[in-house]
């Protein structure tokens, strides 16, 4: 019975394409999966906007939206048809092609990082052997469609957004693939799904994580601070510092093209999250033994949903960063970190079993966490501003 | 160490989120339709005229002296005076606006017609819900929606209603004493003369000052003779003489009318001069 919930969607699929002639199973057996994912990210997108709105309203004592539906749930709806409704209003001087694709691109290339990301057991679209490159080569050309929109709007806004969020995403692309690299290390595998059955043993009740380790755990922070400045959230919204930029790059977007931009946000934060849950929190693994009851499919949409909202949580909490201490913090900080953890990895790896490792890991990660963070972090000290006046 | 900022201050809005949902205080939002905070009694928007008892029309206190429509700087008041008279709050017959529309879409909210309307019948109200989708009819408003009961007066001025309530029964009782003394005093002269009667009647005005001022002439000339030199009569000039006393606004009335013409008469010689 279990084991039957666990693998409902599989057999539901299973069952309606045993009433297909066998040549066309598999093409339609992708396509039913494809729709799957096309329809539901955007789903989880409607609701996560709306939590998005209460949560922050709270944390700052407000209400948020309550007006549309009972407690405001139905507000992505009007949301959906006031944007769908909208003039689409495309600059005279603009490059059109270019600045119609960029929102497509970002859209397409993000719902493919899905491919590869196990949402369940049995539940993914394509096992790829390579599958952590793939979402990596597809998580990189967001970027292009960053530029395009940026460099296509003819803006002075819109090119000073894309040219702050493609430094962004570069430099932050490096510390998410270095953090990532450390679970490749230890699984010696680029699949997902491999993965996730490395992590997929208990002891004493208690899951085998890679958070649970001092190199894993390490790695999941900085790959969270690079995820999080990756997919351009707060405190790392400066392509969006509409203080600054207007909107950034896309500041000449209006109607569902902007709609667009801001799914593709929120749909590159779920793939984000899938990927570090599925690299350092077991996927769709329950977190105790006793909770392998519960179907697959349930844990990982479950924390899915935590990190949601511990991104929602961020961002009702710090303010946005300079783009030097950007930068900064992504090349002095995470970079460094980063490449340690690699050493420290290796060094997991061959030191056997036993405390010993446990203690040298860990206190060269603490060491360096607090050595590098006092001193490659120290604010730097300005003398008083001088200024000289052309002659 | 580094991060523990970041620890502190999501620490201090969980602590928010979760308040907000445990008190109320923590709350600021007034949710506005639905709920609202009560208007400060000071709180004024746009005038209206009140009216006595039940009857809007019979009880308007607004006798169209035209002060209001002259002193209005952005001139949103347009009064046309009424053919015939009615009894106002004493009893005496007064003229009455046949038409008083203000627009307040031109309204500034300045009071200065409440400030120098002599007869308290114009007040502003706190009225704020004026939106319309007619933006010229829907924004002019006619005496019959300007007219509001003195008991609203009372609802959303309480001490100011109060004050001018009390000020018109002190006026009110001041006119009956008077009316009371004169009553005697004519019917003294009645049993001698039987014209007691006309006075009374604004019809005989210009008997009513021979009558009156054998009373008392020092304090009365005045008002007379400044009643009959602006061209223009006014009702508060003819009250003045006619009604026995001269009543405390209507004292101030007389004080302004006359100096005004006053002020602008020696203008108006002075100019061709220079």
């Amino acid at each position: 019975m279990t084991d039957r919930l666990d693998q409902i969607f599989v057999l539901l699929k299973h069952w309606l394409l045993g009433y297909l002639p066998e040549s066309w199973q598999t093409p339609v057996g992708v396509v039913i999966s494809v729709v799957c994912i096309i329809g539901l990210y955007p789903a989880l997108f409607a609701i996560t906007t709306v939590l998005e709105r209460k949560g922050v309203a709270r944390i700052q004592n407000r209400l948020g939206p309550n007006r549309v539906g009972p407690y405001g749930i139905l507000q992505p709806m009007a949301d959906g048809i006031k944007s769908l409704t909208k003039e689409d209003i495309v600059p005279t001087s603009a490059d059109a092609v270019v600045h119609f694709l960029a929102p497509v691109i970002l859209v397409v290339t993000v719902f493919m990082g899905f491919a590869v990301l196990p949402m369940g057991r049995n539940m993914v679209l394509v096992d790829m052997d390579a599958g952590l490159l793939f979402y990596f080569a597809m998580g990189a050309s967001t970027e292009l469609s960053v530029f395009m929109a940026g460099w296509s709007s003819r803006n002075k806004y819109s090119l000073l957004g894309a040219m702050r969020a493609v430094a962004q995403m570069i430099s932050y692309e490096v510390a998410l693939l270095l953090s990532s690299v450390v679970i490749v290390m230890m699984t010696g595998s680029l699949s997902l799904v491999k993965i996730v059955e490395a992590q997929n043993h208990y002891s004493y009740g208690f899951p085998h994580w890679f958070i649970f380790t001092p190199w894993g755990l390490a790695a999941f922070i900085m790959y969270a601070v690079a995820g999080t400045a990756e997919t351009n959230r707060s405190p790392f919204d400066l392509p969006e510092g509409e203080s600054e930029l207007v909107a950034g790059y896309h500041t000449e977007y209006s109607g569902f093209k902007f709609a667009l931009f801001f799914l593709g946000e929120y749909v590159a934060m779920f793939s984000i999250s899938a990927l570090g849950s599925t690299l350092f929190l077991g996927g769709w693994m329950a977190p105790l033994s006793v909770l392998q009851v519960v179907p697959s499919w349930i844990w990982f949409f479950g924390k899915l949903f935590v990190s949601m909202c511990v991104f929602i949580w961020l961002r009702g909490t710090l303010p946005r960063l300079r783009q030097d201490q950007l930068m900064n913090f992504a090349w002095k900080f995470v970079l460094p970190m980063c490449l340690l953890n690699l050493f420290v990895a290796g060094l997991w790896r061959f030191m056997g079993d036993g405390w010993l490792r446990w203690l040298v890991c860990s206190a060269i990660l603490i060491l360096a966490y607090v050595s590098i963070g006092r001193e490659g972090m120290r604010r730097q000290k300005f003398g008083p501003r001088s200024y000289r006046y052309a002659e | 160490m580094l991060g523990d900022g970041i620890l502190k201050g999501l620490v201090e809005t969980a602590r928010n989120f979760a308040g907000s949902y445990v008190s109320k205080e923590r709350m600021t939002t007034v949710e506005y339709p639905e709920e609202r905070l009560p208007l400060p009694e000071a709180a004024r928007n746009f005038p209206f005229l009140v009216y006595d008892g039940d009857d809007w029309e019979k009880g308007l206190r607004c006798v169209a002296c035209q002060i209001c429509e002259k002193e209005c700087p952005p001139k949103c008041i347009y009064i046309e005076k009424s053919k015939d008279k009615k009894p106002d709050y004493v009893g005496k017959p007064q003229i009455y606006p046949a038409k008083f529309d203000i627009d307040i879409s031109v309204c500034m909210s300045c009071q200065i017609c409440v400030e120098v309307c002599p007869f308290e019948a114009i007040k502003m109200d706190t009225e704020f819900e004026l939106a319309t989708d007619d933006r010229f009819g829907g924004l002019l408003l006619d005496r019959k929606q300007l007219s509001r009961s003195n008991e609203y007066y009372h609802q959303i001025h309480p001490t100011e209603a109060s004050e001018v309530d009390a000020r018109l029964a002190e006026e009110k009782a001041k006119v009956e004493a008077k009316a009371k003394a004169a009553a005697e005093a004519a019917s003294a002269k009645a049993a001698a003369a039987p014209a007691a009667a006309p006075p009374a009647t604004p019809a005989a005005k210009p008997p009513a000052p021979v009558e009156a001022k054998s009373a008392k002439a020092a304090e009365v000339a005045k008002a007379p003779a400044a009643a009959t030199s602006p061209a223009a009569p006014k009702p508060l000039p003819g009250t003045g003489s006619d009604g026995t006393a001269p009543m405390s606004a209507e004292d101030k009335k007389a004080a302004e009318t006359p100096a005004k013409p006053d002020e602008g008469e020696p203008k108006a010689k002075g100019e061709p001069k220079e």
